[in-house]
């Protein structure tokens, strides 16, 4: 990895300079500034953001081990996959709506892969329908390696990862007919969704499949939790790959994650406690102090 | 070297999309905002991807009289006529150099005829769906299940008329038991502090997946390492 941004970085500074500055060699002329001032505060966040992840990454690296917490959703993967080759039935995996420029999308390729791994050592049958076309091409590489490195590539069918349309509601009611002829055993709908997402849910929900979902996206996840039989909210979507991989340096980013959600929570007690002090004083050195206190998360 | 020309290529583009974020003018900014134009023009033609792998995977079915072919069958008419008619601006009143959608045309007809009403309809059982998961969801049975149910009738009640008849009566003095007024409180409090803690961890596993991905870290959507 070391060589390779090192590689990258010297291409990068190579690419700049094949675009020569414009205004070379004429007369100095008032110009917008480099830099967006607006967003320092921005820029800091992500420059600390950035290397407490890799400081945990480099810690992991080095051996040092983190205890993660369960998360039930995806302790059950394997129970779920399990319970659908003793029915017989297929398990159906739904990556959401979105491209692969989304990145619940590409969270939901990394877990596919984790699962087909799964489904391969059980011999179970797996269908993707998806929405978009370079998500059909991402999820047949993701499934085909999966199936290779269980040992198991006569079982991959490329046939059962295909494109369906790119309407949300055809797609939705492409994937429900297939629920209700196929009845799997197991529906996973991981990805970004909108309103389909209940649709979904509870045709899942009439055929008896366990459902396991999980999506970033706040407004469906009430539907998500009404509905299936385990939800991973929001952040669990993202550690997900990592939680199942169980790869150090995956795991030692997820503790770099909580760090920042950590320093979240002691500024938002901090904020809170500055304006709850300004409202009841109207001090205005208090109010100056919040004021730069808090500049980071305007 | 198979693995590593896309790690490559990831890493820069995503330094270039983040770098480009705080850099206001320069070859950085104009990749930055030429990004998402490069991207649209490369799903442009995935659909040619996504609708030839659509066509062998009906066809498939049909000639081999798969399960549920006849369902196949309904697929590729509704695809061939569609795109005929589409391609070839048939029953377009300003013939072949009218645009693509012409208000009277045969596609706007397929558009607004078939299309809209069907979508309409799938959209509609949400109502129904909500229903059933409601009765199925809020049952008291924990400390939890219980809080969601008294929320959800409060909210159910506050939501329509009958909330405001039911406590309309109450004095001023005790106006913030109005069953809309405690809507409107759970829904912009409790609820939005909810929604917003969600958001901040999303927001964080999204910039460790993306560093992740960025980085290396993350390889799987690569696909086979041959």
């Amino acid at each position: 990895m070391n060589r390779i941004c090192l590689l990258s970085m010297v291409l990068l500074v190579g690419l700049w300079g094949l675009f020569p500055d414009a205004t070379a060699g004429q007369n100095a002329t008032a110009a917008t500034s480099w830099f967006d001032t607006n967003r320092l505060n921005t820029f800091v966040l992500v420059i600390v953001l950035t290397g407490v992840i890799l400081w945990f990454v480099a810690a992991a690296s080095s051996g040092k081990t983190f205890f993660i917490r369960k998360i039930a959703g995806l302790e059950t993967v394997e129970e779920a996959v399990g319970r659908a080759t003793e029915m017989g039935k297929p398990i159906l995996y739904v990556p959401g709506l979105n491209d692969m420029d989304d990145v619940q999308t590409i969270a939901s390729m990394n877990l596919l892969g984790h699962l087909a791994k799964i489904i391969a050592n059980y011999e179970s049958t797996l269908y993707v329908p998806v929405r978009r076309s370079l998500v059909m091409s991402a999820a047949r590489e993701t499934v085909h390696q999966s199936y290779l490195s269980a040992g198991r590539p006569d079982a991959y069918q490329e046939d059962s990862i295909y494109y369906v349309s790119d309407e949300q509601f055809a797609y939705t009611a492409s994937v429900d007919g297939i629920i209700l002829r196929e009845k799997p055993a197991a529906c996973f709908y991981l990805g970004s969704f909108y309103a389909e997402s209940l649709i979904l849910a509870e045709t899942g929900n009439s055929v008896g499949a366990m459902q396991i979902a999980g999506t970033a996206k706040p407004p469906q996840l009430p539907f998500f939790v009404a509905a299936c039989d385990y939800t991973l909210l929001g952040e669990e979507l993202f550690a997900a790959s990592a939680y199942l991989s169980k790869e150090p340096r995956m795991l030692g980013s997820l503790k770099g994650q909580d760090v920042g959600k950590a320093v979240a929570i002691v500024f938002i007690l901090i904020g809170c406690a500055l304006k709850t002090l300004e409202a009841a004083t109207g001090n205005e050195a208090v109010s100056r102090f919040s004021e730069y206190a808090l500049w980071l998360f305007k | 070297m198979r693995r590593n020309i896309p790690l490559i290529i990831t890493f820069i583009t995503g330094m270039v999309l983040i770098l480009g974020y705080f850099v206001t003018r320069g070859p950085l900014h104009t990749l930055y905002e030429s990004f998402s134009d490069y991207f649209a023009i490369i799903t442009v033609f995935a659909f040619i991807l996504g609708g030839g792998n659509l066509i062998k995977v009906h066809l498939r079915r049909i000639a081999n009289r798969a399960k549920d072919w006849r369902y196949s069958m309904v697929t590729m008419v509704g695809f061939t006529v569609t795109l005929i008619v589409g391609m070839f601006k048939i029953g377009a009143p300003g013939g072949w150099g009218a645009a693509v959608v012409e208000p009277e045309s045969w596609l706007q007809f397929i558009f607004d005829g078939i299309f809209t009403p069907l979508a309409a309809t799938m959209f509609a059982l949400l109502a129904f769906f909500v229903a059933s998961a409601s009765y199925r969801a809020f049952r008291a049975r924990t400390k939890e299940a219980t809080i969601l149910l008294v929320a959800a009738c409060i909210i159910l009640l506050g939501r329509t008329p009958i909330g405001g008849w039911l406590t309309g009566w109450l004095p001023p003095e005790l106006s913030f038991l109005d069953l809309p007024n405690l809507a409107n409180w759970i829904m912009a409090w409790p609820n939005t502090a909810g929604q917003r803690a969600i958001m901040i961890g999303i927001a964080l596993g999204v910039v460790a997946t993306s560093l992740r991905i960025i980085f290396g870290i993350e390889r799987n959507y690569l696909g086979r390492d041959e």
